[in-house]
Parts: C-alpha cells; sequence; structure tokens
C-alpha cells in the first residue's frame, strides 16, 4: 500500500475534515449550512472513487468497451446529491426564519438571546 | 434588469434553448448520462433564469403558483400510479414487464413514466422553493 | 485546488464570496466526477451543486444580509476535533482496497450481474439509469417522496406571513 492506492481517501478525508471544522467551529447559521454541504459532497467521492476501474468507461453499454466502472455507487449518489439539495432547502427555509425571529444568523447571539427570555 | 438590452435578447434566445435541453437529457437518459433528476433541475434553471432577468411576477404569470404546486403533488402521483398499475395488471407493486406486450417493452415504458414522474416533481419543488425565498424579499 | 477553495471558504468572513466558492467548489468536484466515469452524477452535482443550490443561497443571504462576525476565541477545541476524527479514518483507509482493484469486493456481487444481464432485461444501455429506474425503483419513489417533503417543508415553514400581506394575491 503506498500513497497512490489510497490517495482519493485521503483526499476525501481531508474535504470531509474541513466541512466538519466549519460546520464546528463557525457560528454563523449559512456557514454551517455551507461546511455541511462541503461534507456531504466529500462522501460522494468516498462512493465514486472505489467504483472506477482504470482503463475502463462510463457505464453506459456501447459496442467497443468491456470493462466498465461500477454502477451501483453512481445509483446510491444520485440519490444523496438529491436528498442534500432537499437539507439545503429546508435548512435555508429555517434560518430565514430564525432571523425572522432572533434579527441575528449568529449561533452566540441568538443563544444569549435565548438565555434573556425563556 | 429588464431594462437592459443585451440581457433581454439573451435571456428569450436561450430560455428555450435551455427548455429543449432538458428534454433532450430527459428522454435520452437511456442511452447517455441523464434522466429524471437532471431534466428536472434544468428545467426550474429555465425559469429560474427568465424570473431573474424579467422579475418575478412576470415569471409569475408565465409559470403560475397552482402550476408548480400542482407539479409537486402530480410527479409523486404518477409513480405511485405506475406502481399501482403493475399490481392492477397482474404483477407485484412496481413490476414493470407486465405492463407492455413483451417485458422489454414493458420496462421501457415503466422507465419512461417513472423518469417523468421524478422531473415533473423536481422541478416542481425547485420552483416552489426559489418562489418562497424570492417572494418573501419583497414582503419586507 | 478543491482543498484551496474550501480553505479559502473557511476563512472568508463575506457571505457572498462564501457561497461563490461554493458553487466553484461543487463545480470542481463535478469535473472530478467526470474524471472517475461517473457521468451521470457529475451532470447531476453540476446541476444541483453549481446551479439550483447556489440560487437558493444566494435567495437565502438577500433575506438575511449579515457579513459574519468576528470569532469571539480561536477554534481550538474543534481543530484538534477535527484533526483527531481525520487522523482516525485515515487510520480506518489502511483496511480498505486499494484505488481501482478489480478484485475489491465492491464489484464482486451483484454489480456484474447487473452489468452483465441489465441490457438484455431491461433493453436500456444506461445502467446507471437501469438499475436507477428498474432494478432498485423503490429507492427512486422513496427519495421523490423525500424531495416532495422538502417541498412542503419549505410551503410549511414560509407560508404564514405571505397570508398576512396583501401585496401577494
Amino acid at each position: 500500500m503506498n500513497a497512490a492506492s489510497h490517495f482519493s481517501y485521503w483526499a476525501t478525508i481531508c474535504l470531509m475534515v474541513m466541512g466538519l471544522f466549519i460546520v464546528m467551529a463557525r457560528a454563523n447559521l449559512i456557514k454551517k449550512l455551507v461546511g455541511l454541504a462541503i461534507f456531504q459532497t466529500s462522501i460522494y467521492l468516498l462512493y465514486i472513487a472505489p467504483g472506477k476501474l482504470i482503463g475502463g468507461t462510463a457505464p453506459i453499454i456501447a459496442d467497443g468497451f468491456s470493462v466498465y466502472s461500477n454502477p451501483l455507487p453512481h445509483v446510491l449518489i444520485l440519490t444523496a446529491i438529491v436528498v442534500g439539495i432537499a437539507v439545503l432547502a429546508l435548512g435555508l427555509a429555517l434560518v430565514v426564519r430564525i432571523r425572522e425571529a432572533y434579527d441575528s444568523i449568529e449561533e452566540d447571539e441568538i443563544l444569549a438571546a435565548e438565555e434573556r427570555q425563556p | 434588469m429588464k431594462d437592459d438590452v443585451v440581457l433581454r435578447v439573451v435571456a428569450k434566445l436561450l430560455v428555450p434553448f435551455i427548455l429543449l435541453f432538458a428534454l433532450y437529457v430527459q428522454f435520452h437518459g437511456d442511452f447517455g448520462p441523464g434522466g429524471g433528476f437532471q431534466a428536472g433541475v434544468i428545467i426550474a434553471a429555465a425559469v429560474i433564469f427568465y424570473a431573474i432577468i424579467f422579475g418575478l411576477p412576470t415569471a409569475r404569470s408565465v409559470v403560475p403558483d397552482w402550476l408548480v404546486e400542482a407539479m409537486v403533488a402530480a410527479g409523486v402521483l404518477l409513480y405511485l400510479g405506475v406502481g399501482l398499475a403493475g399490481i392492477l395488471l397482474g404483477g407485484n407493486y412496481l413490476d414493470y414487464f407486465v405492463l407492455g406486450a413483451t417485458p422489454v417493452a414493458g420496462q421501457h415504458r415503466g422507465i419512461f413514466w417513472v423518469e417523468a414522474g421524478v422531473a415533473v416533481t423536481v422541478s416542481g419543488v425547485m420552483l416552489k422553493t426559489f418562489y418562497m425565498f424570492a417572494a418573501r424579499a419583497r414582503d419586507k | 485546488m478543491m482543498l484551496v477553495t474550501v480553505a479559502v471558504l473557511t476563512r472568508s468572513r463575506n457571505l457572498f464570496a462564501v457561497v461563490v466558492l461554493s458553487s466553484v467548489y461543487s463545480f470542481l468536484m463535478a469535473t472530478v466526477l467526470v474524471a472517475l466515469d461517473a457521468v451521470d452524477v457529475a451532470m447531476t452535482e453540476a446541476a444541483v451543486g453549481a446551479g439550483v443550490s447556489t440560487v437558493l443561497l444566494l435567495g437565502a443571504l438577500h433575506l438575511c444580509r449579515t457579513e459574519e462576525a468576528k470569532h469571539a476565541q480561536a477554534p481550538w477545541l474543534p481543530l484538534a476535533m477535527a484533526v483527531v476524527t481525520g487522523g482516525v479514518l485515515v487510520y480506518g483507509t489502511y483496511g480498505l482496497p486499494a484505488f481501482s482493484d478489480p478484485q475489491a469486493p465492491i464489484h464482486q456481487h451483484v454489480a456484474a450481474r447487473y452489468l452483465k444481464d441489465g441490457p438484455r432485461e431491461t433493453g436500456v444501455p444506461n445502467i446507471v439509469t437501469a438499475v436507477l429506474a428498474s432494478y432498485r425503483g423503490y429507492d427512486t419513489l422513496g427519495e421523490t417522496i423525500v424531495v416532495f417533503t422538502a417541498g412542503i417543508g419549505v410551503v410549511a415553514l414560509l407560508r404564514r406571513r405571505r397570508q398576512r400581506s396583501e401585496g401577494d394575491r
């Protein structure tokens, strides 16, 4: 096992960890949602990279090709992408409502306002 | 933005081609990359593009609210209906091979209607979300 | 390049720049996916991530219109937790198969059958569409219902104030 054989996993983990850091460390709600989107996108890479066969082609049957990349992760990730945008749409609707209720989208200001009034 | 001549002309030229491309992606999903989700998102993108250039009220008169809300529900109902048709024609739920004269023809028909349902729902939901966000800004 | 984009995104405080950078990131991800032979996924990621997702973020940003406030304290604890999580995950990848290994378990069981019998049983050359719509049709039904639920969720969240104002209807 050398760097070339596992590079895709490590790149995925770097992106995943960065997305996780944005969700944990930043207080702005919209930035947290963007960090969550980055996290989700890195997972797509995690699933699709193992399905690729060097010398193969996209999983569309055509004459002249015999080696195809694995179609199963593609199907799973298609569903995951659409679910990801559903999550983003709902999250943004929630952020808009929070903004109207508390007049701020910074997490610490909202928590302080919550403590002031029970 | 509708006062800018360049934007107006380019938008009027591009929107039909975007919609045509969406239909191409939808129906060629069997032979190349594409399918219901991509086509639904491209249709929504075309209408959002039109709304950005010509204003939200104009877009809402072209694609009214009741149509978008009906699209959101109709796609899911279409998908469920295809499954139900499988039961009514003798197979299990969502069996395609009973839908046509030969199993392969039934598969083609089933996949066609299922992808159409998915595209309608996805484009409806994306458009409805955009309408809600944009309309709320004008209320403030 | 994607790592650089995400790094700049983390440090940037102007939210408009954050949204544009996230769109760039989605586009780069779509390019990488094409290089990995995932053409369906790349088209969906480009359309959804770099297209509609950016529009929705800009719409929400227009309604919120703030810039991110300066951090109160340096985020050492989240940074440490993130690095530790990354380290544990890297240790976990030692057990995973190498890149493009034809003997990996992912290629063994059902995928070979789909690739072999798919065109004959469904008549559709695009195996991803065949699996999505026919072999795994239930999953796609569930996903369509998830999208539908998200749509009505957004309507439920943002609806009440529209009825109270008299401008639109």
